[in-house]
């Protein structure tokens, strides 16, 4: 019931996905990409932010400006016999998904979550369930449009030599830290349909997870695995593997329609007191859903979304955790020594009695990305949520980020809120070459911890 | 008078098969556009303000809908003159023998939000506010019920509209005017084929409100869906999200002499 001018912009709070803060922001909106030289230029240092699903500090700027493209979510071109994908930088995946599967294209790669922004998912760089087969987002993208804060306007694209190439890889990962994509193209890719044939294995031992994994790869181009993290050293999961499949004649679930998605479906309606998810809960969390997935293990014809995006389906999940918010922790661990080493992590995650019910252990394909700080790399996964209890969640974290450092693996910054510098640093080579191209009318709260402005 | 949510036992309108949105370049009327082509409309005629907006808003229903035809229309939405034109083009000239306006919905949504603090300082300002926001859409409204015969007009109002409030009574009272215009449309065109809708969205997560606390506020998706559901089914009133109802409703009885103590 409030009336205010499209020129004044006054403070709001603003949390990312894992509400570890809720501090004051000046959101100034971005409306078209014409508009975008001039208000950068006014209203610059700032970062731009999305749907704030990152968990961490990447997308905040306490007590300073958000870029708002969340309104920037016009499609401006499609080519039916290329499948390239223009659009504007707040189109959400969901959008893309719903409008394009129907006419035999989806995106290529797609992260776990489809409530994010072209720009989102270019500047983290996503990846997905298939990047053995098809790398990160950054694979497929074909020109990337980015507006500096000193007015210039820069389009890069992969194929260009060298400068434009050297923008686009430090853009596709980049954290925003460029400069603010206001147009972007991508190429979709051919699909039957929006329908999976999906398969639940459950698996008992690590060994024999790398094992399902690696053969599964062989035949299936979606692999992922969900871990108890409760039983030390990782002795029960469920491997989930899909391939696109033709299927006219089923019914797409209503969620699945515009108008049902745009209604939105159930939300966690409350922020509890305490998180949920705590020490007395966590085994039983586990227990549960491995029993209700062995149950239901073999192979189904299931609609994308279900497969794709199981924690969509709940809107603000998150809440689950408190009002003290929850950090992500996910590594990437060369897999030569993968196996001890996610042995190692899940031990010492067992042993501390902290953790959740979401475990994702899963192998990344042999290739390495294009983005300067992308993050997924050959090796092998594993992603926990905490609960925030304060010092004594930090203390395990930093405890499995010795692990990492020692096998010489790096954390996923989308996901972070907390790493040292020297972990970042260690994880991530390309960091010299990258901050060549910041621009320094942006920071974020995550530039200013990690790269020190 | 009390706001129905529904009329119990009335048949859910046939989804449109055109459209007509004025103000088409708003975050609202351009989600409501996409939803109802995405349900079947195969044609849409964008009017507003501003080409280059309007041009956005059509190339990217073109590129989600390849089989539709849209079309755009640039005008002055306060020129007198032009509205009864405008209106007569798009609906007057129907199918032979079949009713003006049929399988036709029309979305009035133009308005402007101008801070209150503002247009209290500045007559000329208020004045904008109260021609942008109330007046012309009036007259659209009027317009179009006096062109149609059947079909769906509905007209963005605002909960603003339904109390006056210190913090921003200018722009309450150009939503209230048409309010009271689409209900004695809706007693004039009783028991035809026509239907009028009034529409009152909640606050909204637009980039108007971009810079406002983003607690509280519905996100335009789901005030789209609403609407798009509420005006297909032709319920006279149609609050966005629904809770504005019940919220309004308690809003509306609150006793002038607590009201004017409390500071909201």
């Amino acid at each position: 019931m409030s009336s205010v001018s499209s020129s004044r912009v006054s403070s709001s709070r603003v949390s990312s996905w894992g509400r570890l803060s809720d501090a004051e922001h000046r959101v100034v909106p971005i409306t078209s990409a014409d508009a975008a030289p001039g208000i950068l230029q006014a209203s610059a240092p700032g970062i731009a932010r999305g749907m704030e699903r990152s968990y961490g500090d990447v997308a905040l700027n306490a007590g300073g400006t958000l870029w708002d493209t969340r309104s920037m979510n016009r499609l401006l071109a499609f080519d039916d016999a290329t499948g390239i994908l223009t659009v504007e930088p707040g189109v959400l995946l969901r959008d893309i998904q719903a409008t394009f599967s129907r006419q035999g294209w989806m995106l290529a790669v797609t992260p776990g979550s489809e409530i994010v922004t072209v720009a989102g998912a270019i500047a983290n760089d996503v990846h997905g369930k298939n990047h053995a087969t098809m790398g990160t987002f950054a694979d497929h993208v074909v020109s990337i449009t980015l507006v500096r804060t000193d007015g210039e306007v820069i389009v890069c694209g992969p194929h260009d030599e060298p400068e434009g190439r050297g923008w686009f890889e430090a853009t596709c990962g980049g954290l925003g830290l460029t400069g603010l994509i206001v147009q972007a193209s991508i190429r979709l890719k051919r699909v039957p349909g929006p329908w999976l044939l999906a398969e639940d294995i459950p698996y008992q031992s690590l060994p024999e997870f790398f094992e399902l994994s690696d053969a599964s790869e062989q035949s299936f181009e979606h692999v992922v695995s969900w871990i108890d993290i409760t039983t030390g050293g990782g002795r029960r999961g469920i491997l989930s593997r899909a391939n696109p499949v033709p299927s006219p004649h089923r019914e797409v679930p209503p969620s699945a329609t515009p108008l049902g998605a745009a209604k939105g479906g159930i939300t966690f309606p409350v922020v509890p007191p305490l998180s949920l998810v705590n020490s007395l809960t966590l085994p039983l969390l586990n227990r549960a859903y491995y029993r209700l997935k062995r149950a239901g293990a073999g192979s189904k014809v299931v609609h994308y979304k279900p497969f794709f995006y199981p924690l969509d389906a709940v809107e603000e999940w998150n809440r689950a955790y408190g009002p003290r918010g929850f950090y992500q922790y996910q590594c990437v661990l060369p897999r030569a020594t993968g196996l001890e080493s996610v042995r190692e992590i899940l031990a010492i995650v067992a042993r501390s009695g902290q953790g959740s019910f979401l475990g994702v252990l899963k192998t990344l394909g042999d290739r390495e990305p294009i983005g300067m700080l992308s993050f997924a790399r050959p090796g092998v996964n594993l992603t926990i949520d905490f609960p925030n209890l304060g010092r004594s969640t930090l203390a395990l974290l930093a405890s499995l980020d010795a692990v990492v450092s020692e096998h010489g693996g790096r954390l996923y910054l989308a996901k972070d809120a907390r790493m040292p510098v020297a972990l970042f640093e260690a994880g991530y080579p390309r960091l010299a070459e990258f901050t060549e191209y910041r621009d320094p009318g942006i920071s974020s709260e995550m530039s200013r911890r990690l790269l020190g402005s | 008078m009390p706001a129905l949510p529904s009329r119990p036992g009335s048949k859910p309108s046939p989804w449109p098969t055109d459209l007509v949105v004025i103000g088409a370049t708003s975050a609202i009327a351009s989600d409501c556009t996409r939803l109802w082509l995405e349900g079947g409309a195969s044609s849409a005629l964008l009017i507003g303000r501003d080409q280059v907006g309007l041009d956005r808003v059509a190339t990217d229903l073109r590129v989600r809908f390849p089989a539709a035809r849209i079309e755009t229309s640039a005008r002055d939405l306060l020129d007198v003159q032009g509205i009864g034109e405008a209106v007569s083009a798009f609906a007057g000239a129907g199918t032979p023998g079949a009713a003006a306006g049929a399988g036709l919905t029309v979305l009035i949504a133009h308005g402007s939000m101008t801070e209150q603090a503002e247009s209290q300082a500045d007559l000329a300002k208020a004045a904008a506010v109260l021609q942008v926001t109330g007046v012309s859409p009036s007259l659209w409204l009027e317009a179009a019920v006096d062109t149609m015969t059947a079909g769906t007009i509905a007209v963005l109002g605002s909960v603003a509209g339904d109390r006056g409030r210190r913090k921003n009574y200018i722009y309450g009272a150009s939503k209230g005017l048409i309010e009271r215009m689409a209900e004695g449309l809706q007693h004039r065109t009783a028991g035809s084929p026509l239907r009028v809708v009034l529409v009152k969205p909640g606050p909204t997560a637009t980039p108007m409100t971009a810079g406002l606390p983003q607690k509280g506020l519905a996100p335009v998706s789901a005030v789209a869906a609403e609407i798009v559901a509420g005006v297909n089914a032709g319920r006279p009133v149609v609050y966005a999200p629904a809770k504005w109802l019940l919220i309004m409703a308690v809003v509306r009885s609150i006793p002038r002499v607590v009201f004017n103590r409390l500071d909201f």
